[in-house]
């Protein structure tokens, strides 16, 4: 082979002042995209609030209980069905809303750290789900039973939770830290309010469950609005008594939620809340006003529980931006924040060795 | 007009250069992810799709690359520096097929529903399994600095070539056509 030997010839012709200057050149181009390789993979910014940092200060305040959601940690798990009654056809294209049942998975929790922790009336209840729907797509929603959610950035919510975290010495939080922070998210003192001013159900049975952050919905013509959505129980409505509460056993409100739904199934109505141009999309300390167009999408029922230790709902990330087609997540920069958080918590926990959960298979078996 | 035979085919050209610019978006987007609050969710939605149009170009281009004649080596390269050339390729293509898998394993392991556009999702290829998906997240990551890595060695080695041997190696996979230097040759 004879070709390219007019450029083979070349090497030579480089001095040696020229050489280094062009390696030098070639390792300037590498180090700059390692750099901003780097900077994208957010190593130069350290302090940039990330999910893994999210998480960080729930273990920092909870400390670490392995294989356990970082979050809601203390929880069972339901299964049943969603019987749609075509209503949300109008305003949503998402195969949910035909029609019909499609079967349902999900956990009940407290929002709480410690999967240990003793069930107490004022802990934030949720309901999680996940709905199969039947062309393989699936819908999760994580709910919570407050009014609207206390913070409206990620950042708040990080600041929130070391602010509010037992002081050692008291064993409640430091007031000049809550006063600090409330002077950083100033639409905490409203938001609270609202979250205090509502009435504590008995149960997980008789609270309402509200997605809280807005979404949207877009037909089949492509029209969008914007939406929250809440489980409103069919159960009638009981004040928690704190009389009759049993101190003394550490999963009361559990207990309670297992022995009603041996029962007799338990049943919400999907309430889908229609909002209006202007209604805050972006901001979930805000309710929507009361007046707004209520849509009863069909019936949640669910007629099995089971412990954690068990269900399948366990090893699941109700990530809140897990939709179909035909929902979509609002400008609400706390959807984002949350699908990033979980999907590190749930990161975590896949990968460490699991524990029995506090309502244990016999508990649910009762 | 007849191909210079010191240049890859058309097709691998342009296959080579298409799946250039998505490698390194796709290896900025799954940093970027990672590291993101408020474009975290933006980013996974395009990361996966990305992801699987990678797979199937890299399933592509391993098709072309058995039906298409390759270019000689330069006489430039040593059998040292062929065989480092030989085994840095195959790398590059078995982490192009593996990464998407691998993700896509993962999600099937983790329970995720596997959503492409829309309506649009694939099966899950694994069964769903804590364990196997925490392995496999960790592997995605691995591999993904791996090919980041093996993509400055292929980076450096071409400048190396354009600048300091002047062997004009680049022009092989350059998208214009290059005229033959073998001026001499009948």
């Amino acid at each position: 082979m004879n070709d390219n030997d007019g450029q083979s010839g070349d090497i030579g012709r480089i001095s040696s002042g020229t050489m280094i200057l062009r390696l030098a050149a070639i390792a300037l181009v590498i180090l700059a995209i390692a750099g901003v390789f780097a900077y994208a993979g957010g190593w130069l910014t350290p302090h940039t609030l990330t999910g893994a940092r999210i998480v960080d200060r729930f273990e920092q305040v909870n400390e670490v209980h392995p294989g356990f959601r970082r979050n809601h940690a203390k929880g069972v798990c339901l299964s049943g069905y969603f019987e749609s009654n075509g209503r949300g056809t109008a305003l949503s294209k998402a195969a949910i809303f035909l029609p019909g049942r499609v079967p349902v998975i999900g956990r009940f929790a407290l929002a709480v750290g410690q999967p240990y922790a003793a069930d107490e009336a004022n802990t934030v209840r949720s309901m999680a789900l996940l709905f199969k729907l039947p062309d393989g797509e699936e819908w999760r929603t994580g709910m919570n039973n407050i009014p609207v959610f206390p913070v409206n950035s990620a950042e708040g919510f990080y600041d929130l939770l070391l602010s509010s975290a037992p002081d050692p010495a008291t064993g409640k939080p430091d007031p000049a830290k809550m006063g600090a922070f409330i002077t950083k998210h100033p639409e905490f003192a409203k938001a609270i309010q609202l979250i205090h001013g509502q009435p504590v159900s008995s149960g997980f049975a008789d609270s309402a469950y509200n997605s809280l952050n807005a979404f949207r919905f877009i037909n089949a013509k492509g029209a969008e609005i914007p939406v929250r959505w809440s489980m409103v129980p069919v159960q009638a409505f009981r004040p928690f008594n704190s009389a009759m509460s049993n101190k003394s056993n550490t999963n009361q409100l559990f207990d309670a939620l297992i022995a009603e739904i041996h029962n007799g199934a338990l049943q919400w109505h999907l309430i889908i809340t229609v909002g209006q141009p202007g209604d805050p999309t972006a901001d979930a300390t805000l309710p929507w006003p009361s007046e707004r167009q209520h849509i009863d999408a069909g019936t949640l029922t669910i007629d099995h529980i089971e412990s954690e230790d068990t269900s399948p709902a366990r090893d699941l990330n109700f990530d809140p931006l897990i939709l179909p087609d035909g929902i979509a997540g609002s400008d609400d920069p706390l959807l984002s924040a949350r699908s990033a958080a979980y999907s590190s918590s749930f990161t975590r926990r896949e990968g460490e060795p699991k524990s029995p959960s506090a309502v244990s298979t016999a508990e649910t078996g009762k | 007009m007849a191909r210079n035979p010191a240049q890859f085919a058309l097709t691998s050209r342009l296959l080579h250069w298409l799946m250039a610019a998505m490698l390194l978006s796709m290896l900025f987007i799954g940093a970027a992810m990672v590291t993101s609050l408020g474009n975290y969710h933006r980013l996974v939605a395009l990361h996966r799709p990305l992801g699987i149009m990678i797979l199937v170009l890299a399933i592509i281009r391993l098709v072309n690359r058995t039906f298409t004649t390759l270019p000689p080596f330069p006489p430039t390269m040593s059998k040292r520096e062929r065989l480092i050339a030989s085994a840095s390729e195959r790398l590059l293509y078995t982490l192009m097929i593996a990464l998407p898998l691998v993700g896509w394993g993962m999600l099937s392991a983790g329970h995720y529903p596997i959503v492409m556009f829309g309506p649009l999702h694939l099966p899950p290829i694994l069964p769903v399994s804590p364990t196997l998906y925490a392995v496999l997240r960790k592997t995605h990551t691995i591999m993904a600095y791996l090919l980041f890595l093996a993509f400055l060695g292929h980076l450096s080695a071409i400048l190396f070539h354009i600048l300091i041997i002047r062997d004009r190696l680049l022009d092989r996979m350059a998208l214009w056509p290059v005229r033959s230097h073998n001026h001499k040759d009948p």
